[in-house]
């Protein structure tokens, strides 16, 4: 195979805490990760090494460009490293105001993102942002309101909506259904499962919920104070943990 | 022709950390092979280990020793080194499971779970519908229940969803784990001839049933697991 990243030792400290350390995989196209892990344990750290957001103090993070070339993303510009956020990658977080404009409307939140790819053309603008309103489940008379009017679940759809209307390749979940409501969450699970296939998207997904990791990702990677300490097929990970702390975590899940 | 399924020397053991370090053998030495359009199954008593040995050739449990070697015709696979990768893509092309219980999300009509599944083997969606629909009329699922969520079916209900998920694709290995548990009479024998058809194109198949009868209708022979049993020892 020929992954679209790779982490190469990647380790970073906050003075002489260790934020993540040595931290290597590969991502394959179409893959979906999960790292899972209690508050602290250096998920969020990783997550933002991984997406370039925080300089690593060893390691490297190497990305395959859409041309083809493989680049460590140090070696990129400022400029290089956003087009290719605002291309290549999408960003779900788990506070929908963190991911959308909220005084801009549902419509021209994911407008913007076609404009930033240098689609001038308003009707078709318009026509796409309808399409993708449909297909997140928002009600597409709804194209002029602004996400304040939104529910939660609503925001993270639309969230999700102007990720995916450039067709990323690779999209980073920050506890996606974090927060919402449990009939809001599955509801919004069987929609990211279902566009994350149809799609053929790779994911580096973020979250404290087996549930969610289990649902969604094909690999896991078990993080505690910044080391990965169990790597493995999702379903054998969680169905059969070898390491002490995630034969902790699995069986303090209450089963519903 | 070499066999669908080689295993050889496999062992399970758990290591429970959570309990004072307590190493829990439950297989050792399990050495058997199945061949293609054979049914082989796994006899023995309640936790003898038979649904570990399964566990352990899917990919969900990892075993502690041994080799579980599947070969596609082209390039075999040991499963207890392969990468995730490699696992999911035999799981995809090669090789299904049916549990004894239904997991699914909640929302998804049963008719499109098994279309899902479907597709995941390589159908067409147009062709994945067709065989989701065929094998929920063989399995006698009324059709007023196809496009309902399964959450509220009866347990055989959900059970014959499950089956036909199982069979959705066109894997040349399944695992069958007591999947005629929770079903009537005629709803066994759905399952049965389900299994003669495929056996008659090659398929082959590993399973546990619980029914006797079942078991002495489907079987080509039957591998008792307690000769697997490990030397019961509690190491801390």
């Amino acid at each position: 195979m020929n992954p679209l990243l790779v982490a190469e030792g990647l380790s970073k400290f906050y003075g002489a805490r260790i934020g993540c350390r040595d931290v290597r995989f590969a991502l394959e196209p179409g893959e979906v990760l999960a790292i899972v892990g209690e508050s602290g344990s250096g998920k969020t750290t990783l997550l933002n090494l991984l997406s370039g957001q925080l300089a690593p103090d060893s390691g490297a993070v190497r990305y395959r460009l859409r041309d083809g070339r493989t680049k460590n993303l140090l070696d990129l510009s400022e400029a290089e490293r956003r087009l290719l956020a605002r291309t290549d990658w999408g960003f779900v977080h788990q506070d929908a105001r963190n991911g959308l404009r909220m005084g801009v409307s549902a419509g021209g939140n994911i407008g913007e993102r076609l404009m930033g790819v240098g689609d001038r053309h308003y009707g078709r603008i318009r026509e796409n942002a309808m399409a993708w309103l449909g297909r997140v489940e928002i009600d597409t008379g709804r194209i002029d309101d602004k996400p304040t009017q939104f529910s939660g679940g609503m925001r993270q759809r639309l969230q999700i909506a102007r990720n995916l209307v450039t067709h990323p390749r690779l999209v980073f979940m920050d506890e996606p259904t974090g927060g919402l409501d449990v009939s809001v969450q599955a509801r919004l699970l069987d929609l990211i499962r279902g566009l994350v296939a149809d799609l053929g998207l790779a994911v580096v997904l973020v979250t404290h919920d087996l549930a969610v990791a289990r649902l969604l990702s094909h690999r896991i990677l078990v993080m505690k104070d910044g080391h990965v300490i169990e790597a493995g097929l999702t379903d054998r990970v969680l169905d059969d943990p070898q390491e002490a702390y995630t034969q902790l975590l699995v069986s303090s899940v209450l089963a519903a | 022709m070499n066999p669908v399924l080689q295993v050889s020397g496999l062992s399970k053991a758990f290591h429970l950390h959570l309990h004072g370090g307590t190493r829990l053998p439950v297989v050792e030495g399990v050495d058997f092979v199945v061949h293609q359009g054979e049914c082989v199954v796994l006899g023995g008593p309640s936790g003898a280990g038979k649904s570990s040995i399964l566990k352990a050739i899917y990919g969900n449990y990892l075993a502690s020793s041994g080799a579980i070697i599947l070969d596609d015709g082209e390039a075999p696979v040991d499963v207890v080194t392969a990468s995730p990768g490699a696992i999911i893509a035999l799981r995809r092309h090669m090789m299904g499971y049916v549990s004894q219980f239904l997991r699914v999300i909640p929302r998804v009509p049963a008719i499109e779970i098994v279309a899902e599944a479907a597709r995941a083997s390589g159908f067409s969606p147009d062709e994945a519908g067709g065989r989701a629909g065929r094998l929920l009329a063989h399995l006698n699922l009324p059709e007023r229940l196809w496009n309902l969520p399964p959450a509220t079916f009866s347990g055989g209900e959900q059970q014959r969803v499950n089956i036909a998920r199982g069979f959705a694709g066109d894997h040349r290995f399944l695992i069958l784990d007591e999947p005629t548990a929770s079903l009537d009479a005629a709803n066994r024998e759905a399952v049965i001839a389900l299994i003669a058809e495929r056996k008659a194109v090659g398929t082959a198949f590993l399973g546990i049933f619980h029914d006797a009868e079942v078991r002495e209708r489907v079987a080509d022979r039957t591998i008792d697991v307690t000769r697997f049993s490990p030397v019961r020892e509690i190491a801390a």
